[in-house]
C-alpha cells in the first residue's frame, strides 16, 4: 500500500526535527510494531527497554543512546524499509526490539549482512537460534518454540490424550505448534492454522467441538488472542473443554479480556510476581510510571536495555571492536528480572519456565498472573545443536 | 464430517454472507443508478463500528449504539454524496474510482487520529454473550442476532423496493434513468436518498460486526473486495443479487474454507493437502466469480434493462 | 525506419523538459553520494521501479482505456520469481529475467482472456479479484514465507555484462529498462497496435467494423503490460530483498493509477512524472504531521477532480498552445 512510501516520510521527518547528535552517541534502532492489532507488543516493549535509559539519563553503560523509533505496523515489507532507512540513513549500531517473528527473518539478512547487532527481545524465530545464529544476533527472550514446549511437556504429563491445535499461520504460529508436538509425544486430534488477518474464528472453533477434544493448545498474540479467548467464551467452551495457552492470555490481552481470562492456563519464562529484588523493582517501576502492569515481553525488552548497558559498560564505550562487544554481551553479566540469566552457545538464554493461572490483582480492578509451578527448568531450545557458534 | 456440523458451518456461512449482504445492498444500489463506483463505502462500515463502539462503551446501550452507527453513517454517507461525489457522476469511471480512493485513506488516518492505531474490542451486549446449543454444538447466540438483523433488513429492504413508491422509482431508475427524470422525477434527491440508505446499511454491518471482528483504522479496505465480488455475481444493480450473491459467497467461503483441507486430505497426504486446500479455499470465491461471469457476464439475478 | 515516430524539434520545450529529466535522472548517485548517503538512491530506485510499473499500466489505463485495478499483481510475481528461485539456490540474473517475464506473459494472457470478455465496472471489478486471488495464493505459499513473505537471499546475477549488487549499479540498470520502456511505448502508441487501442477505447464497434479484431489487439497490450510491470517486479525484488504478498494488495494498484493520473494520463513521460511527485507529496507532507494521509487522501481526490490532464498533459497542452510543436 501507500504504507510502501509511509516511512520514508517519516523519516525524513525525523531528519528535520533531530538536531545534530552529540560525539560518540551510541544509535540504536528500535523495530516494533506500534499500529493495528500487535500494538500493545511494541509499545509495553518500548516502554520498558526505556526504562533503565531514561533511569541512567539517557545513557547505556555511561554512555549516552539515541534510540529511535520505528513503527513495522506488524508488517514484513514496511519493518523491511524502515530497517533501511535505520542502516542507510541513521547509520544506527544496534537494532533492538523486533516485535514479530515475520517482520525479524524480513530484516536479519539484511542487518547482520552489515554488520549491525541485532539484540532482539521478542520474535526469537528458531532458524536464528540454529543454523542462521551469528555473532551479531542475542535474544534475551526465550526462542519461540520454548513456550509451546514446556506446555507440551505439561500436558504430555497430565494425561490427555486427544489435544488440537491452533495457531495463526505465521513464522510463531508454526514455531509454537512445532515446539509443543516436539514434547506432546501422542497424535494430535487437530492443527489448525488460521490466516493472520482472519479475526473471526467460530468455524474453526465449530470444527474443534466437533472434533471432541479432551484439551485444546492455542497460540494467538495480541488482538487476536483477545478475539479468539472472546469467541471461546461465547461459544459456551469456557470450563467445557480446558484451555491450555502461551501468548494469549498475557499481560497485553488481560486489560481487554479482564475475567474472561479466567481458567484459562499459560506458560511463560517470566511472570509479575517472580520473587527477585530487580523484578520487584521493575514492576513497581513500570507500574507506577505507565499505570499498568508490564508484560512478559516488557520484562525481555527491560532485561536487554540492563544487558547493553552491561557490555557497553565492559567494552568502555567501544562498540567498534565488535569480538571484544560480543563477548560482553555473552557475559550477560546483569541482573535480569527473570532471576538467573545465562546465554547458551548459540545467544539464546537458558531459563526456566513456569505454568501461570489468571487471577484478580489484589483488590485492584486488573488482573495478573500468579505463579503455579516450574513447568521446565533451566529449558535450553531445541535447535542449539545447528549452532555452529562455540 | 457429520451432518449437525455441516449444518452449523452453514450458519456460519450464513452470517457471514447477512453482513455481505448489508454492505452490498446499498453499493448495488449506487451502482445500478447512477453507474457510480463507490470504493469508500468500506468506510462508511469503518466508521459505524468506530461510532458504535465507542456509544456502546460510553452508555452500555447496544441499541443505542447501534442507533449512532447508522444516522452516524447516514450523515456522513449523504455529506460526502451532496459536496464530493455528486462532482463526479458524470465522469469516467476511472476518475470515480481514484477519488473514492482518496476518500478512503481520508477516513482511514481521520479514525487513526481520533481513536488511535491500536484496534478497539467491543463486547456483544449482555443478552448475548452467552451460546445455545444446536444438535449437540454450542453456537454463540450473538451470530444468531446477526443472522436475524441481516434477514429483517432483507424482508424490509424487499418491502421498500416491492411495495412503496421509492422503491418503485428505484426500481425505474435502474431500468431507464433518463426516461424517470423526464418523468419530472427529482432524480439528486431520489439518488442521495439511495446513497445515504446505502451508507446506513454499511454502517450497520459495521456495528454488528464489532463484536466478531475488530475495529481498527483500515478495516473496510479488504471487505469491500469481497462486497464488490458479490454485486458482480449478483448482478449490479440488483437487491434480489445483492441478497443471494451474499449468500452464496458466504456460504462457499466459508464451507469451502474448512471442508477443502478435509476433501484433499483424502486424495493427498496431510501436508500438502493442508497448504494446497488453504491455497484453494482462500481463491476460491475468486474462482467462483471468473465461472459465473464467464458464463453469466451479466451476474446471476440481474436487473432486467 | 524513423528513429522518432513523430517529429519533434530540438528546441521545443517537450525536447528540453524530457532532456533535462534524463540528465537528472543520471546524476542522483554521484549527487546523493556527496548529499547525504545510500538512502537518496534508494528512495529514487523505489520511484523508478513505480514509474516503470506505473508506466505499463498507463498503455491500458491511458491509451486503451482499459481500466485494470489488478496490475500490482504483476510486480508481485516479478519480486516473487526472484526470491523463490534465489530461495532455492538459482541466482542467474537472465534465468530470474526469463522466468519473470514467462511467468507474468502466462498470467496475464489466462487473465486477459477472462477480464477481455468484460468492459466498464466489470472489468475493474474483475481485474481487481483476479489481483486478489493471486494475494491470496501467495499468502498461502506456507513454504515461500505465506504472509510473512520471503527475503531473497542473493540478488539477481547477471554478471558479468554487469552487477546489481550495489544499489547503484541496480539504480543505473533500473534508469536504463524505464528510458528504454518509455521509449519503445512511445513507438507502440504510434505504431498500428497503438492505434488501434486509442480507436477502440473510443468506439470498439466502429474498429471492429473496420476489421480489427480488437480484443486480440488488446490481449497483445495486457500481455505487454503484463510483462513490463513483472520486470518492474524482479526489480522491487531485487531493490528490497524481499517479496511479499502486500505488493500485489489493491491498494497498490490504486497508487499506481494516481500516479498516472497525476503524471498525465496518456503521456508517455507522464508516469514518471506523476511516480516522482506523489512520492516526493508525500515525503513533505509527512515531515509536517505524522497523519499525512489526511492530507494525501482529499488531494488525491482533488487530482481526480481537477487533473484531466495531469502535470506532464498540461505542460503538453501549453506547448501545444503557443505553437511549438511542428
Amino acid at each position: 500500500m501507500k504504507k510502501l512510501f509511509a516511512t520514508f516520510a517519516l523519516t525524513f521527518g525525523i531528519m528535520l526535527t533531530n538536531s545534530a547528535s552529540a560525539e560518540q552517541t551510541v544509535k540504536i534502532g528500535f523495530v516494533g510494531t506500534f499500529s493495528g492489532s500487535g500494538a500493545s507488543f511494541g509499545e509495553d516493549m518500548y516502554d520498558a527497554f526505556m526504562l533503565p535509559i531514561e533511569r541512567n539519563g539517557g545513557k547505556l553503560g555511561g554512555v549516552p543512546v539515541q534510540v529511535i523509533r520505528k513503527d513495522s505496523q506488524f508488517k514484513p515489507e514496511v519493518a523491511n524499509q524502515v530497517t533501511d532507512e535505520l542502516l542507510d540513513r541513521e547509520n544506527v549500531s544496534i537494532i533492538a526490539g523486533v516485535t514479530f517473528s515475520n517482520e525479524m527473518m524480513a530484516i536479519y539478512q539484511k542487518v547482520i549482512g552489515r554488520g549491525v547487532y541485532i539484540i532482539g527481545s521478542n520474535a526469537s524465530p528458531s532458524q536464528l537460534a540454529g543454523a542462521q545464529c551469528s555473532p551479531l544476533y542475542f535474544n534475551t527472550n526465550a526462542q519461540n518454540d520454548q513456550r509451546a514446549e514446556a506446555a507440551g511437556k505439561y500436558m504430555m504429563e497430565k494425561g490427555y490424550k486427544r489435544v488440537y491445535t491452533m495457531a495463526p499461520n505465521y513464522q510463531a504460529g508454526k514455531d509454537y505448534l512445532a515446539g509443543f508436538k516436539r514434547y506432546y509425544k501422542l497424535p494430535l486430534a487437530g492443527e489448525v492454522y488460521t490466516s493472520l488477518s482472519q479475526l473471526d474464528f467460530q468455524a474453526e472453533l465449530t470444527q474443534m467441538t466437533a472434533a471432541k477434544p479432551d484439551a485444546v493448545y492455542a497460540f494467538y498474540p495480541g488482538g487476536l488472542g483477545v478475539q479468539f479467548i472472546r469467541q471461546w467464551r461465547q461459544a459456551g467452551l469456557a470450563g467445557a473443554i480446558p484451555l491450555i495457552t502461551g501468548s494469549t492470555v498475557d499481560l497485553l490481552t488481560l486489560p481487554a479480556l479482564k475475567e474472561d481470562a479466567i481458567g484459562v492456563v499459560h506458560f511463560a519464562p517470566w511472570g509479575p510476581d517472580l520473587d527477585n529484588p530487580q523484578n520487584k523493582r521493575f514492576v513497581s517501576e513500570f507500574d507506577a510510571k505507565h499505570k499498568r502492569l508490564p508484560s512478559e515481553y516488557a520484562a525481555s525488552a527491560y532485561d536487554s536495555a540492563l544487558l547493553l548497558d552491561s557490555a557497553i559498560t565492559r567494552v568502555k564505550g567501544n562498540l567498534g571492536d565488535k569480538p571484544a562487544f560480543t563477548a560482553a554481551l555473552k557475559a550477560a553479566d546483569f541482573q535480569s528480572v527473570k532471576g538467573k540469566f545465562k546465554f547458551n552457545h548459540n545467544h539464546m538464554p537458558i531459563q526456566d519456565f513456569y505454568v501461570f493461572e489468571v487471577v484478580k490483582d489484589g483488590n485492584k480492578d486488573r488482573y495478573t498472573h500468579k505463579t503455579v509451578t516450574v513447568a521446565m527448568a533451566d529449558a535450553i531450545d531445541a535447535y542449539q545443536a545447528d549452532c555452529p557458534m562455540k | 464430517m457429520t451432518w449437525s456440523l455441516f449444518f452449523v458451518q452453514a450458519l456460519n456461512g450464513l452470517q457471514y454472507g447477512v453482513l455481505l449482504f448489508l454492505l452490498a445492498a446499498g453499493l448495488t444500489l449506487v451502482f445500478g443508478i447512477m453507474n457510480f463506483v463507490n470504493l469508500a463505502h468500506g468506510s462508511f462500515y469503518m466508521l459505524g463500528a468506530y461510532l458504535g463502539a465507542a456509544v456502546y462503551s460510553a452508555s452500555g446501550s447496544f441499541v443505542l449504539a447501534g442507533v449512532a452507527a447508522v444516522t452516524g453513517a447516514l450523515v456522513i454517507g449523504v455529506a460526502i454524496e451532496r459536496t464530493t461525489l455528486i462532482a463526479f457522476y458524470a465522469r469516467d469511471h476511472l476518475y470515480q474510482v481514484l477519488a473514492t480512493v482518496g476518500l478512503i485513506l481520508f477516513f482511514n488516518e481521520i479514525a487513526r487520529i481520533l481513536w488511535g492505531s491500536s484496534a478497539i474490542y467491543m463486547r456483544a451486549p449482555q443478552a448475548f454473550t452467552g451460546a445455545i446449543s444446536l444438535m449437540g454444538i454450542l453456537y454463540p447466540s450473538y451470530r444468531f442476532l446477526v443472522i436475524a438483523v441481516g434477514l429483517a433488513v432483507a424482508v424490509g429492504l424487499y418491502v421498500l423496493i416491492h411495495h412503496t413508491r421509492i422503491g418503485m422509482l428505484t426500481r425505474a431508475g435502474a431500468t431507464n434513468l433518463r426516461l424517470v427524470s423526464v418523468l419530472g422525477i427529482n432524480i439528486r434527491l431520489l439518488n442521495t436518498a439511495l446513497f445515504g440508505l446505502g451508507a446506513a446499511l454499511a454502517g450497520l454491518a459495521g456495528l454488528m460486526a464489532a463484536p466478531i471482528l475488530a475495529v481498527q483504522p483500515g478495516m473496510g479496505d479488504n471487505i469491500i473486495v469481497t462486497v464488490l465480488l458479490v454485486i458482480v455475481v449478483g448482478g449490479i444493480g440488483s437487491i434480489r443479487g445483492a441478497f443471494f450473491g451474499a449468500l452464496i459467497v458466504g456460504l462457499v467461503d466459508t464451507i469451502g474454507r474448512v471442508y477443502l483441507p478435509i476433501l484433499l486430505s483424502h486424495l493427498t497426504e496431510r501436508d500438502s493437502a493442508d497448504a494446497a486446500g488453504s491455497a484453494l479455499a482462500s481463491m476460491l470465491i475468486y474462482l467462483f466469480m471468473a465461472v459465473v461471469l464467464a458464463v453469466r457476464p451479466q451476474g446471476l439475478f440481474p436487473m432486467p434493462r | 525506419m524513423l528513429l522518432f515516430p513523430e517529429s519533434i524539434s530540438p528546441r521545443s520545450p517537450r525536447f528540453i523538459a524530457v532532456a533535462a529529466l534524463l540528465v537528472v535522472l543520471a546524476i542522483v548517485p554521484p549527487i546523493a553520494a556527496n548529499a547525504g548517503g545510500p538512502f537518496y538512491v534508494t528512495l529514487a530506485l523505489r520511484i523508478l521501479v513505480f514509474a516503470l510499473a506505473a508506466a505499463s499500466l498507463n498503455l491500458l489505463l491511458g491509451y486503451a482505456g482499459l481500466v485494470s485495478f489488478g496490475h500490482a499483481l504483476y510486480l508481485g510475481i516479478g519480486a516473487y520469481v526472484v526470491a523463490i528461485l534465489s530461495f532455492h539456490g538459482v541466482t542467474n540474473g537472465w534465468l530470474h529475467l526469463g522466468v519473470a517475464l514467462a511467468l507474468s506473459a502466462i498470467i496475464a494472457f489466462l487473465t486477459g482472456l477472462v477480464c477481455l470478455r468484460t468492459s466498464g465496472i466489470a472489468f475493474i471489478m474483475i481485474t481487481l479479484a483476479f489481483a486478489q486471488m493471486f494475494f491470496f495464493l501467495a499468502t498461502s505459499l506456507k513454504y515461500y514465507g505465506g504472509d510473512d513473505g520471503l527475503a531473497v537471499a542473493r540478488r539477481s546475477d547477471f554478471e558479468p555484462l554487469f552487477s546489481i549488487q550495489s544499489n547503484t549499479g541496480l539504480y543505473y540498470v533500473t534508469v536504463v529498462v524505464l528510458v528504454a520502456t518509455l521509449y519503445l511505448s512511445w513507438r507502440l502508441v504510434h505504431s498500428r497496435l497503438g492505434r488501434v487501442l486509442r480507436g477502440a477505447s473510443s468506439n470498439v464497434r466502429r474498429m471492429e467494423a473496420l476489421g480489427f479484431p480488437v480484443l486480440r489487439y488488446r490481449l497483445a497490450a495486457y500481455v505487454m503490460a503484463g510483462c513490463v510491470c513483472g520486470f518492474a517486479g524482479l526489480l522491487l525484488g531485487n531493490l528490497a530483498r524481499f517479496a511479499s504478498p502486500a505488493y500485489m494488495a489493491w491498494t497498490v494498484s490504486g497508487d499506481l493509477i494516481v500516479m498516472i493520473i497525476l503524471g498525465g494520463v496518456a503521456t508517455i513521460v507522464g508516469p514518471l512524472i506523476g511516480a516522482i511527485v506523489y512520492v516526493i507529496l508525500e515525503t513533505i507532507i509527512a515531515a509536517y504531521t505524522q497523519h499525512w494521509m489526511v492530507v494525501l487522501g482529499p488531494i488525491i481526490l482533488l487530482v481526480a477532480l481537477f487533473a484531466k490532464r495531469g502535470i506532464y498533459g498540461s505542460f503538453l497542452a501549453w506547448e501545444r498552445r503557443i505553437d511549438f510543436a511542428r
